[in-house]
């Protein structure tokens, strides 16, 4: 887990990975308390869990695990007493190729969750938490567990938690090596010891119908996290570091084609993907020159280097107006990516430079499609498996502009018919990767 | 076969997992009728982890399972589903879904190559190759949900995708530990420590 360097960039904020980026900093809760552990916890209990709430909804936090939600909005589905039981699920599922932060989390601060995790469900008047997590990350459960036994043997966990009459118990749940369990609908089938397939939203919206039917919030790691620093900081000051709508630092994971690959904390919106790639991750190798980059997760839609974007912005006279962004001067947050037709989805941004060949790039995430859909929808089941085959075969004889359009046809009949979130995610790729480089793909019109 | 004899009944592995091969001469006797108590006291205490529905054990006892005997075979599924008062089925759909689980005995060491994007724009196709290669497994015979094995039933090679590395690509699984940025001399080495 080396790509965490120790000494961050002068543009890095680190607030979650403060701790976790010290080579000397120990998983132990001793470690912990002895670097401002636990303060925020025994804080949470001095405040009403309606303030709480608050807090989270003015920070302007967004969900750090792809969609971007508003985690206090998404809280505020929650009725604390609706006599129901609530759960509280944190998605460490991790699986969207380029995403690497949470691993960092899991395996070198977990207290930092649990801490995150005791807020939450003191303020959402939760009792029963689990961690869903990959089991790929081999050694999690270890330390997780450990660190859930020495909060337990402090009074931190169980019984009347601080000694405020609450209840809480958390435990550490593996997956089994399936990506879709990271859909939120899906990790809570899987949770109940079922086939992970995917519920129908409406009406299965966990904050409504969720784990075992009950109201249940489904945040992922580092968004949970996030809630002790707002305590911390305050929702105003750690608001202030981020863009309008969207608060505090996040994690963006750089891998592909640069100098210096690894996951990098910044406050939301102060870089762009040009300084990002160029200043930050020290650039492409010598002599390559930028062609592609996937900016948020495999599933986001690629962007070219010489793209040039119209972004709404706001002028000095305060009229709105189409602003001309080239690719590299775009500032890196969830609205710009939007605005450029992409996401910026779990911020696993993919560089890619002029030696790589798209069509092989495009049939190495489509065979990961393929080997990944859960075969619940038949478009999806068999769409995601007919692209893989014929992009494949586009590499074995040559592409053809009829494949590029059987290729591009059937992503069309996939995005927007399945019950979750994959057939968007499976077709995306295919869909840019083709309008955004017709050429490699047996076009005969060069691209405009 | 020959080989396989010499691995007499469960032999911890380096990574602490109890392996055995139902095949091996002499053990006639099915996964449930070696269970011991060590791993029963981990089945009953990972069940009171889910005191609202005890279903939610099941991957977690599949994993215990897994991790005790190397793999999941019929007496296990049957096992686990009383255990639960469950159908078998709804335990044997959830190893033919997840990737994790097998039928089949493994090698003594497990290499679980990234294959997704970030890894494969690193190199890990030439990675996966040479390990192939250097043990002597088809990349492409992996049975029916086992894993490719090697004849001489040391290694178990499958590519795997994302494991969530990407800043250090490409990486590999060697059992539980993650190696990453690995070169074609560090799958010499892997393969020599544990030949």
């Amino acid at each position: 887990m080396s790509s965490l360097i120790e000494h961050p960039h002068p543009k890095e904020r680190r607030i979650i990975f403060e701790n976790a980026g010290k080579s000397d900093y120990t998983p132990d809760i001793e470690n912990y308390l002895a670097h401002g552990g636990y303060v925020e916890a025994r804080k949470a209990f001095t405040m009403t869990p309606e303030a709480i709430v608050n807090e989270v909804k003015a920070s302007n936090l967004r969900g750090r695990g792809g969609a971007a939600f508003p985690t206090g909005v998404k809280w505020g589905f929650i009725r604390r007493d609706d006599g129901k039981p609530h759960y509280l699920c944190v998605n460490g599922d991790e699986s969207e190729p380029g995403t690497f932060k949470d691993r960092y989390i899991l395996h070198r601060d977990p207290h930092q969750l649990l801490e995150g995790m005791i807020i939450t469900c003191y303020a959402l008047n939760i009792h029963l938490a689990y961690i869903y997590v990959r089991c790929e990350y081999t050694h999690a459960k270890e330390i997780m567990e450990k660190a859930i036994q020495e909060a337990r043997d402090r009074g931190f966990l169980g019984k009347n938690i601080f000694g405020m009459g609450f209840d809480l118990d958390i435990y550490f749940h593996e997956g089994a090596g399936a990506y879709i369990c990271g859909e939120e609908t899906s990790l809570l089938e899987s949770l109940e010891g079922k086939r992970p397939y995917p519920r129908i939203k409406p009406p299965y919206f966990p904050a409504v119908l969720g784990l075992y039917m009950a109201p249940t919030i489904v945040n992922n790691v580092e968004t949970i996290c996030h809630v002790k620093h707002i305590l911390r900081l305050g929702s105003a000051e750690y608001a202030a570091m981020g863009t309008t709508g969207d608060g505090g630092t996040r994690v963006l994971c750089v891998s592909g084609d640069v100098m210096k690959p690894g996951p990098y904390e910044l406050a939301v919106g102060s870089v762009t993907l040009g300084e990002l790639i160029f200043d930050i991750c020290g650039g492409l190798r010598p002599g390559r020159s930028l062609k592609a980059i996937i900016p948020g997760g495999s599933s986001s839609k690629v962007l070219r280097a010489n793209e040039i974007f119209k972004i709404k912005s706001k002028a000095d006279d305060g009229t709105v107006i189409d602003k001309e962004v080239p690719l590299l001067d775009m500032v890196m947050d969830a609205a710009n990516l939007a605005a450029a037709g992409s996401m910026i989805g779990s911020a696993g941004v993919i560089v890619m430079d002029d030696s790589r060949n798209m069509l092989w790039a495009l049939n190495n995430l489509n065979q990961f499609y393929a080997h990944e859909s859960c075969g619940q929808c038949t478009p999806c089941r068999e769409g995601v498996l007919w692209m893989s085959k014929l992009s494949t075969r586009m590499i074995a004889e040559g592409a053809q502009e009829s494949d590029s359009i059987s290729l591009h046809n059937i992503a069309d009949h996939i995005a927007g018919q399945t019950v979750c979130a994959f057939g968007e995610a499976a077709s995306w790729p295919t869909q840019s990767f083709i309008d955004k480089f017709p050429e490699e793909f047996g076009a005969q019109i060069a691209h405009q | 076969m020959d080989q396989r004899a010499h691995n007499t009944i469960e032999q911890p592995s380096s990574h602490g997992e109890l392996l055995s091969h139902d095949d091996v001469l002499g053990s006639t006797l099915s996964q449930a009728e070696r269970i011991t108590s060590e791993l029963l006291d981990k089945v009953e205490e990972a069940i009171t982890h889910y005191p609202v529905s005890k279903r939610s054990a099941a991957l977690p006892l599949l994993h215990l399972w897994q991790n005790h005997f190397g793999f999941i075979d019929e007496s296990g599924v049957e096992w686990i589903a009383a255990k639960l008062d469950l159908n078998s089925i709804s335990i044997l759909e959830l190893i033919t879904f997840y990737p994790w689980f097998r039928q089949k005995a493994p090698g003594k060491t497990i290499i679980r190559v990234c294959r997704t994007l970030s890894c494969a724009l690193a190199g890990s196709y030439e990675i996966h190759e040479k390990f192939c290669k250097s043990t002597g497994i088809d990349p492409t015979c992996e049975g029916h949900h086992g894993i490719p094995t090697s004849p001489d039933a040391k290694f178990s090679v499958e590519f795997v995708e994302c494991l969530a590395s990407c800043g250090s690509a490409p990486v590999c699984l060697v059992n539980k530990d993650l190696v990453e940025r690995v070169s074609l001399q560090d799958v010499e080495d892997i393969i020599k420590k544990n030949s």
